[in-house]
């Protein structure tokens, strides 16, 4: 029998079948930081929690788990191995496509997936600046309504996109973003383009 | 050990039977049109009434009541379709039917057409299940009214293998007036169907969850039952479907009908057989597991189970990797995240539904197969549970 080929590339193979830094000892694991995201009736759910080398300002370890698809398993495996050693606030700017393009890329479908680790890990590390008395370095990500008749904020419409919207049509199909007045049509689209360049791959 | 293609998806579809595989060899070079009057028209005309004879002869039928068609699906959308139908001269127009019934866990292409129909101003109710997935005929009862044309139930549910007693609704449905039609996709092949028996107005049946070729259909329509054609332009299939016939799909679902009217009580035997080595080998060597659907009203080569804290997109890619072909009733792994509708359905947590596999097994597996995927599985389900946010939880 000939082996159809996956759908996913051999890095993303290897990490599902190898999974780095899980987080095996969580009651005795020290962390300096944590994160939680997502939610297991969705269907996926992640915790990463960090290490810092205090001195340097660099994480020092970083162990997960997830309740999640093969691609949050590999994505958040390699996240955790692209982190250790770098700038927390490095660390904190990776997006889901800087993990995507560590994996060689994944199927457009299943990038939504895969951004549930990259997103535990900026809490694990507002966490760790809560837990240090530096709160003035803890970095919000604060939603803004973007449609007002409907009430839609940008972070729904990055949803929508990570979802696979990629016109204003289907982000109306999805959200009803600017169904109302439609006066916000521009702005969304331009979020649209924004949100198309940060998490998915030039074609 | 490298994958050697062990396969337990037989509800996706299945793999052809070997006597299907040479019948429809002997016969692809009989291209004649059946409607042609000529003798390659004629030979091409007589194989598919003698496959039509099959149909009908296995599941009780006239072979006039057979209509074939392009797929299950197909068939399901004719019968839905006819609902609407604004023709004067359609019975249902003619009744003034604005609602149907169907349920919670039809497969997609019934709930999507009843979607459809809504949009078009009809009025859809559905029947909810219990936790083993079975309609109530008590809610059947209380919702059938006057006003209801066309009930729809699925005969054996393609997630759970849940079977409905189809008689007992027929009964209830008939009772009222309505129409009642049953998709049998599932069921046909694997446990005994009588139209008869079952008193149903409709039956759709399908090729490849047969061992049969795909892109073939079949729908029973009892004679005088009310219908209207969702394909037009052609007097094949008795005025029913419009087309050039698929012979060769018709002269392979022939023959697997054929083959399993003389296989499907030994099969059923050996299926069940295989189906409880599986479930006793699960239960004694993974804890924490939940066998979704109901205990005896099942198909007998459905298996759906649960694995706490572990997620089944994963659990399928895993097992793929060790050479094992099985499926989630999860959406996930085609881009949506939307839990299986079925067990969410049955009132099982959204865990579960993003947790369960469907393990379908068919005629070509053997219990050296059931061994290995019970050595198989509890290092899978270890290894996902080992990073599983959600088993820890439970350990606590």
């Amino acid at each position: 029998m000939t082996q159809a080929s996956w759908a996913y590339t051999d890095t993303v193979k290897e990490h599902f079948m190898n999974p780095r830094n899980i987080l095996m000892d969580e009651d005795s694991y020290k962390e300096h930081g944590k994160g939680v995201t997502g939610n297991v009736k969705c269907g996926d759910e992640m915790i990463v929690v960090i290490k810092v080398d205090k001195e340097k300002g660099t994480i020092a370890d970083c162990k997960w788990k997830t309740f999640g698809c093969a691609s949050a398993i590999a994505s958040t495996s390699v996240l955790s191995e692209m982190v250790k050693g770098m700038k927390l606030d490095d660390a904190y700017n990776l997006s889901a496509k800087d993990i995507n393009r560590e994996l060689g890329g994944l199927p457009d479908h299943k990038v939504h997936c895969s951004v549930l680790g990259d997103k535990a890990l900026r809490m694990a590390i507002n966490d760790y600046y809560v837990r240090n008395e530096m709160e003035e370095k803890v970095k919000k990500e604060e939603e803004r309504v973007v449609c007002k008749c409907m009430n839609i904020t940008d972070q729904e419409i990055e949803h929508a996109v990570l979802e696979g919207a990629r016109t204003f049509y289907e982000l109306q199909e999805m959200t009803k973003v600017g169904t109302g007045c439609g006066e916000c049509e521009q702005e969304v689209t331009q979020l649209l383009e924004t949100y198309k360049t940060k998490h998915f791959c030039e074609v | 050990m490298s994958p050697k293609g062990i396969y337990m998806d037989n509800n996706a579809t299945t793999p052809i039977h070997p006597e299907v595989k040479r019948v429809m060899i002997e016969t692809m070079d009989l291209f004649g049109n059946p409607s042609s009057l000529h003798v390659f028209g004629r030979q091409a005309r007589q194989l598919v009434e003698e496959a039509r004879e099959k149909v009908a002869s296995f599941i009780g039928a006239s072979p006039e009541e057979i209509m074939f068609a392009g797929s299950g699906s197909e068939a399901n959308n004719t019968v839905l379709s006819a609902v609407t139908c604004q023709r004067k001269q359609c019975a249902y127009h003619q009744q003034g039917v604005n609602e149907i019934i169907t349920s919670t866990i039809e497969h997609p292409c019934v709930l999507e057409a009843s979607k459809c129909l809504q949009e078009r101003g009809v009025n859809v109710l559905y029947l909810d299940v219990d936790q083993y997935g079975k309609v109530s005929l008590e809610q059947l009862r209380d919702l059938l009214t006057e006003r209801t044309g066309l009930v729809s139930v699925m005969m054996a549910n393609n997630e759970i293998g849940t079977i409905q007693d189809i008689k007992g609704i027929a009964e209830i449905v008939h009772e009222r007036g309505a129409v009642f039609h049953t998709d049998a996709v599932q069921a046909v092949g694997r446990i005994p169907v009588n139209v008869r028996e079952l008193d149903v107005d409709f039956l759709t049946l399908s090729g490849h969850k047969m061992y049969g070729p795909k892109g073939i259909g079949a729908l029973y329509v009892k004679k005088g039952a009310p219908f209207c054609p969702l394909i037009r332009g052609g007097h094949q299939e008795r005025g029913r479907r419009a087309g050039t016939e698929n012979t060769l799909g018709i002269i392979g679902l022939g023959k697997a009908i054929e083959m399993r009217s003389q296989e499907i009580k030994s099969d059923e035997k050996r299926l069940l057989e295989l189906k409880a080595a599986l479930k006793k080998g699960i239960e004694e060597n993974i804890p924490d597991v939940l066998f979704v659907g109901h205990p005896t009203d099942c198909l007998p080569n459905t298996l759906n189970v649960s694995f706490e804290g572990a997620e089944g997109e994963a659990i399928i890619l895993y097992l793929d990797l060790e050479g094992i072909a099985v499926s989630t009733g999860s959406a996930c792994a085609t881009g949506s995240l939307d839990p299986s509708h079925v067990i969410l359905a049955t009132g099982l947590p959204a865990e579960c539904a993003h947790g369960s596999i469907r393990i379908s097994l068919g005629r070509e597996n053997t219990m050296e197969e059931i061994t290995y995927m019970i050595d198989t599985l509890p290092r899978v389900i270890g290894k996902i549970r080992d990073m599983s946010t959600v088993y820890r939880r439970r350990l606590q």
